[in-house]
């Protein structure tokens, strides 16, 4: 794989340096027959028996290469797992990146090729994509856009309204390490042990799926974390949802890095990680199903359904001393602060 | 919240709480006990501690919130330095969605102004190294625990000679606020839970005033549940014997004198000044200013403009910081004041008493039980 | 006020230090603590280490909370 040693306007003008990029860049790295075409819209193979799921994502982080992942695995990762917490199986994959003017061409071959390992990991295919450039000062570094497209096998289905009393909520690893991750090399940490969850996670749940669990619903809590996910799961599903501070999973690194600059795991970022609704019966045998993959060896139950009730919040926290309290959508950024 | 840790051991705190309600039913009359410190508020209401506590004790949060404290029209001259364009804004994130006169530094910084979110005073230092052209303004608030900090950064900056990095003075120091509050015959105060961190560097003993002169009980704790826990004991069994002293729960990093370097430096930088208490208005010699020989570090000497400053009509931030009332007593709560657009400093920092009850204990006031 | 917690100080100079703390570490400044050395646990607050941990104390507080909560646990 070759990339230039510096991204110049050109390259993103449709031009000789365009096609260049895309030859000597995009197609080693993405290689299927579909992309190669290079036509104007990529034609598809008729796909398997379901229902389609289609979905878009836009991608930025700082920094754009971090412990566990960079921008490129980050785009593919969230896209998949946007389809698989839909119920369904990720197929196709859109890569589109915005680079500024005079952006490292190692950072943009790094990227690639996280974008390609994570496709490849995943099982997906990478059909198409595109190439912008903006003016120095006009944008951070690099930007991708995505989209995905999956089919939801016949036979299943996930949605916010299937939730129900006394379903069991399950997470399938340590929360915040993604988001901590990024914190921390903000603010000057430095950490062999803290790596960013990112990952795909369709192979994790399709043996719960193949296993016959019967789950309500999955939600990825990216941004804003378990405690943002839950409020609008709990919105959709009328319903409230109590969880235990003792029960999340948080990894030591994670958690110093919070203590240290005052945020709470609940809000953190995860990028590889999924939140489980089912029935309480269920409930362990889809434990011991998730344990048996490496990614899901963390998960844990962290909380229940219940219904709602004047006088409480739609999602609540089982504190240290018994009490409940609520747990709030994010205002504002989660920042880091030192009173 | 660590599992495994005693100080957050459920088991622990259960038997606390337990020991605080048969002890206190000895007691003749209900207790109202400060937690002075913001950080001893959110810590309360993060880990539900009001809720174990009997009807006859009251925690009510005091004037230790340093972004609640900080008075609009400091909070102006921040943006209107922003606004210049050869400064960069270095703060804490704790002030970004503070109130002022005009914008919030969030909004100013939306607007495209540089402001600088930075975890230590050093960062901005390191700002400052970075942008020779600019001149750094670091927004310095926070109180005995933290001016020590800004103290060596200045400090550091004459050293290494960086001649670009200056502070907005906005350091307090506690014991004069609450010496207010404990002569106030307004204010009903039976007992403190004294700020842990301020005492790292201040020492214990500068608190022994409570119990000299105001005959109340503080009690110096730490920032876990179990910590706290332990203080409200400590002065329910002090009210039970008759007793008002100091007592120190702290001792693994409080010692009675605190930190004498910290302090040292603290005297070289700065000299006790007045300063202005959202709430409590002016008092004397309860903030910090650069001494004379540290001017050229100060950003008040940068020229600004400065608008007419106005407090939020309808805010009683005032009365919730003094103790007068508890944040749901204030009509703005939760109604039109709430942490997605905060009216008062009290709902902005993660500290404030009001924030704090919004995100934790509003429904738990109510009685709300599983 | 102010968050600070307890981080083992592995190395300094007289000026800076490394502090760590379950595999996080950060670079802060030693000049409010010019007593401390490696091996010891600080206080960090701000990037700063303001106070030295002392370790009896912090054993005695542990000695005491446990005996709570075995209170606790043997009802």
């Amino acid at each position: 794989m070759k990339a230039p040693q510096r991204i110049l306007l050109a390259h993103g003008a449709g031009g000789r340096l365009t096609r260049e990029l895309v030859e000597r860049l995009f197609l080693p790295a993405f290689a299927n027959p579909e992309l190669e075409d290079l036509d104007d819209a990529a034609l598809l193979p008729e796909l398997p028996p379901g229902r389609p799921a289609l979905t878009t994502d836009g991608h930025v982080v700082d920094p754009p290469v971090f412990a566990g992942g960079d921008l490129g695995t980050l785009s593919v990762n969230g896209t998949v797992n946007d389809l698989v917490m839909a119920g369904a199986r990720p197929l196709w994959l859109t890569w589109a990146v915005i680079l500024e003017e005079g952006l490292d061409g190692e950072l943009l071959a790094t990227c690639v090729e996280g974008a390609r390992r994570a496709a490849e990991e995943a099982g997906v295919r990478i059909a198409a994509g595109d190439t912008k450039t903006v003016p120095r000062g006009k944008g951070d570094r690099i930007f991708a856009v995505t989209a995905g497209l999956g089919v939801v096998p016949p036979g299943r289905g996930v949605n916010d309204r299937n939730i129900a009393p006394g379903d069991a909520i399950l997470v399938t690893g340590t929360v915040g390490d993604h988001g901590a991750t990024i914190m921390a090399h903000r603010h000057g940490m430095e950490s062999t042990e803290l790596v960013s969850d990112c990952a795909a996670l369709n192979g994790l749940l399709e043996p719960l799926w193949e296993a016959g669990v019967p789950i309500h619903a999955l939600h990825d809590p990216t941004r804003g974390g378990v405690a943002t996910t839950c409020n609008e799961a709990a919105a959709r599903s009328g319903l409230r949802f109590v969880l235990d501070q003792q029960a999340l999973p948080v990894a030591p690194p994670v958690r110093a890095v919070c203590e240290l600059l005052g945020l709470d795991p609940f809000y953190l970022a995860c990028e590889g990680r999924a939140l489980v609704w089912l029935p309480e019966a269920e409930a362990d045998r889809a434990l011991e199903i998730l344990r048996g993959h490496p990614l899901g060896r963390g998960s844990a139950r962290i909380g229940e359904v219940v219904d709602s009730a004047p006088g409480h919040a739609p999602v609540e926290v089982r504190t240290v001393s018994g009490a409940l309290r609520p747990l709030d959508l994010l205002s504002g950024m989660d920042l880091p602060r030192i009173c | 919240m660590t599992p495994g840790d005693p100080y957050h051991d459920p088991a622990a705190v259960r038997s606390l709480a337990a020991a605080i309600r048969d002890e206190s039913a000895g007691l003749r009359d209900p207790l109202t006990i400060m937690e002075v410190c913001g950080s001893h508020t959110h810590a309360i209401a993060r880990a539900g501690l009001r809720s174990v506590l009997p009807p006859n004790l009251r925690l009510i949060s005091g004037p230790g919130c340093p972004v609640c404290v900080t008075p609009v029209d400091w909070l102006d001259r921040a943006v209107a330095l922003v606004r210049r364009d050869d400064v960069i804004l270095a703060t804490f994130g704790d002030l970004m969605r503070v109130p002022s006169s005009g914008p919030t530094l969030e909004a100013v910084r939306s607007e495209g102004a540089p402001v600088e979110i930075v975890y230590s005073p050093r960062d901005a230092l390191d700002i400052a190294r970075a942008h020779p052209d600019r001149t750094v303004v670091f927004l310095a608030v926070g109180f005995e625990t933290t001016a020590p900090t800004i103290a060596a950064a200045l400090v550091e900056a004459e050293r290494e000679g960086i001649r670009n990095f200056m502070i907005l003075p906005g350091n307090k120091t506690m014991p004069e606020p609450m010496r207010l509050i404990a002569s106030d015959p307004a204010i009903r105060v039976d007992g403190f839970l004294l700020p842990g961190h301020v005492s790292v560097i201040a020492g214990w003993e500068t608190f022994t005033f409570l119990a000299d002169d105001h005959g109340l009980p503080g009690v110096v704790v730490g920032f876990t549940p179990v910590d706290v826990l332990r203080g409200v004991l400590e002065v329910v069994r002090q009210r039970l014997r008759g007793e008002a002293r100091v007592a120190n729960l702290y001792g693994r990093v409080v010692t009675a004198g605190g930190n004498t370097s910290a302090r040292r430096l603290l005297d070289q930088v700065f000299v006790p000044a007045p300063a202005t208490w959202r709430g409590l208005g002016e008092i004397p010699g309860s903030g910090l200013d650069p001494a004379p020989a540290w001017a050229h570090r100060d950003a008040r000497n940068i020229d600004v403009e400065l608008p007419e400053p106005h407090e939020p009509p309808g805010c009683r931030c005032g009365d919730v910081l003094k103790g007068v009332i508890s944040p749901p007593e204030c009509p703005l709560f939760a109604t039109a004041c709430t942490p997605e657009s905060p009216v008062g400093a009290c709902m902005v920092s993660s500290e404030g008493s009001c924030a704090a009850w919004y995100r934790h204990d509003r429904l738990g006031s109510r009685g709300a039980r599983p | 006020m102010c968050l600070a917690i307890p981080m083992k100080l592995e190395r300094r100079d007289e000026f800076e230090g490394v502090v760590s703390l379950d595999g996080i570490s950060r670079t802060v400044s030693v000049m409010l603590l010019p007593e401390a050395e490696p091996g010891q646990w600080v206080l960090v607050h701000a990037g700063y280490a303001i106070a030295v941990v002392d370790e009896d104390q912090a054993r005695e507080t542990l000695e005491l909370i446990g005996e709570h909560a075995d209170a606790m646990r043997d009802l």
